[in-house]
């Protein structure tokens, strides 16, 4: 009867378990609303517009997110800098930035089309919950999400995970070629 | 105490306080089995209503009362709705002859042949289970009732023959001397070796007769989408429900009365003389309190093994009725026989 040493094993690992989850040990679900889980460094939840330390904005308005966009979902309309009045550092800057939330299949590749790092996929995934006090669901209008609604303010971004794991290697090797 | 024995209004008041605590047992077995089972799955479960989610079982059945109660097109009326009320009223039945503590009140009935009726109503259930999966003219109803009556009636003859080793020992058929037997004489599982194998495969064929995991199968929910229930809806399914979960406090009872010692334990002094306790209620009840955790924690094992083990396919589940437990108790039955016999110097006179 090999089956009565496994069922020994099985049944002495279930009651660990048990007794671990009971005193004291963490469980792997959480009680949602209350706790959240951590998302990963590269979770693509709902868009950011970033800025600079300065305060000007990062997009410059070149359309290459949108260009990017399998799903046709974001509307960039370019203008000039004043240069009195800078709103991004380049020539041109967005005027209208707008993502169809009802198209968009969030899968960053706006974020990776972007040369200036403007434009990431943050880490909320609550959009409901976050913009619901104030927009009526029941309307598509309202899933169009405008720049007012994505820009963030200085330092506030989502850290890039990229340039993230570029430091930790230049840390181990000084030397390391920074173009990859 | 005399007045409490003797009265036909105290035997009703005893059997409405029997009723309602074991009927009370069902919500808290089901939190324990959701909080057990999600402990062992390291999840939290339930933890929304009242403390630790302990009102859970009672949002559950309210959910129930409210849902539309369907009754198939086809089903046989009748028997549909009498198939409910033959799950849970034999589960009650049984309740009766279990002794709960070391006094007259504390059982309702005491039967000369009270392990006979126990298993006499344990053997009536599987009538619920065919007459539900038959009236509800559905397939997988049908499937689950025809698995499920086999495997009743396949258990059920590992648990008789489990049993006839216990009564050769202690002599009896009465679950109360059973048990005062043992509170002089020691724990049945521990007596003798052979009621240790007896212990194991009364244990098994209890589980199976209460259509627990791993030996579920007659609601199978991943073949036969709920089986025998699977057509009931709102309060018969709750019922269905119910019934389930008093057979296994009954069965955990038997078990606790016939082979854990019932309410024998240390404070308990009993004398079997007079039929009294020393110190009187106090240590009744004390009594009691023992039975009860030893019945918890049988419940523990079921829901512990629920966590821990698969579904037996339905070959293996009749293989191992049929080429394991009945082999297992007649040569159980021989052997013990053998040393009761031997001991009894039955041998000298040949």
């Amino acid at each position: 009867m090999p089956i009565i040493p496994d069922f020994v094993k099985g049944m002495g690992r279930t009651l660990k378990h048990a007794i671990g989850t009971t005193f004291g040990k963490e469980s792997i679900t959480v009680s949602y609303p209350e706790q959240e889980k951590a998302r990963p460094q590269r979770f693509r939840g709902r868009h950011i517009l970033n800025r600079y330390e300065n305060g000007l904005e990062k997009c410059i308005g070149c359309s290459l997110c949108a260009a990017a966009c399998p799903a046709e979902a974001i509307w960039v309309e370019a203008a000039e800098n004043d240069p009195a009045n800078r709103v991004s550092p380049g020539e041109r800057y967005a005027a209208r930035y707008e993502i169809n939330m009802l198209r968009c299949i969030f899968c960053g590749y706006c974020e990776e089309a972007c040369p200036t790092g403007a434009v990431q996929l943050g880490f909320d995934y609550k959009m409901v919950d976050e913009q619901g006090k104030q927009a009526d669901w029941t309307n598509r209008d309202s899933f169009i999400f405008t720049k007012g609604m994505m820009l963030v303010n200085p330092g506030e971004g989502k850290p890039d995970p990229l340039s993230e794991a570029l430091e930790e290697r230049l840390k181990k090797n000084p030397d390391h070629d920074r173009v990859w | 105490m005399e007045i409490l024995s003797n009265s036909y209004f105290l035997d009703v008041v005893k059997v409405i306080i029997i009723f309602a605590g074991v009927m009370t047992m069902v919500p808290v077995l089901i939190w324990l089995e959701r909080k057990v089972v999600a402990d062992v799955q390291i999840r939290l479960g339930p933890n929304r209503l009242g403390p630790f989610g302990a009102m859970q079982p009672l949002a559950d059945a309210l959910k129930l009362m409210f849902k539309e109660d369907i009754t198939p097109a086809g089903a046989d009326k009748f028997i549909y709705y009498l198939a409910p009320l033959l799950a849970i009223l034999p589960a009650l039945l049984a309740a009766a002859v279990i002794p709960f503590g070391p006094a007259p009140w504390a059982r309702v009935i005491d039967l000369n042949h009270s392990v006979l009726y126990s298993l006499a109503l344990s053997s009536l259930s599987v009538y619920a289970v065919a007459l539900a999966g038959w009236a509800s003219n559905n397939k997988y109803s049908l499937m689950g009732a025809v698995r499920s009556a086999a495997q009743m009636i396949s258990y059920e003859l590992g648990m008789g023959l489990s049993i006839i080793a216990l009564l050769m020992m202690t002599g009896t058929m009465n679950i109360r001397e059973m048990v005062e037997l043992q509170n002089a004489g020691g724990w049945n599982i521990i007596r003798a070796p052979f009621m240790f194998v007896a212990f194991l495969t009364f244990m098994i064929c209890g589980i199976a007769e209460t259509n627990r995991a791993p030996f579920d199968l007659a609601e199978a929910e991943s073949e036969l989408v709920a089986g025998f229930h699977t057509e009931y809806s709102s309060f018969k399914f709750a019922i269905f429900f119910m019934a389930e979960y008093v057979n296994m406090v009954i069965f955990s009872a038997l078990a606790a009365a016939m082979f854990l010692g019932g309410w024998s334990g240390p404070g308990v002094n009993f004398d079997s003389a007079t039929g009294t306790v020393e110190g009187g209620l106090p240590f009744v009840l004390l009594g009691i309190v023992y039975f009860v955790i030893k019945i918890f924690a049988f419940l523990f094992f079921y829901f512990w093994l629920r966590a821990s083990l698969p579904r037996f396919r339905y070959d293996q589940l009749m293989n191992f009725g049929w080429k394991f437990l009945v082999p297992l108790g007649l040569v159980n039955i021989f052997v013990s026989a053998l040393i009761y016999a031997w001991r009894d110097g039955w041998f000298n006179q040949l």
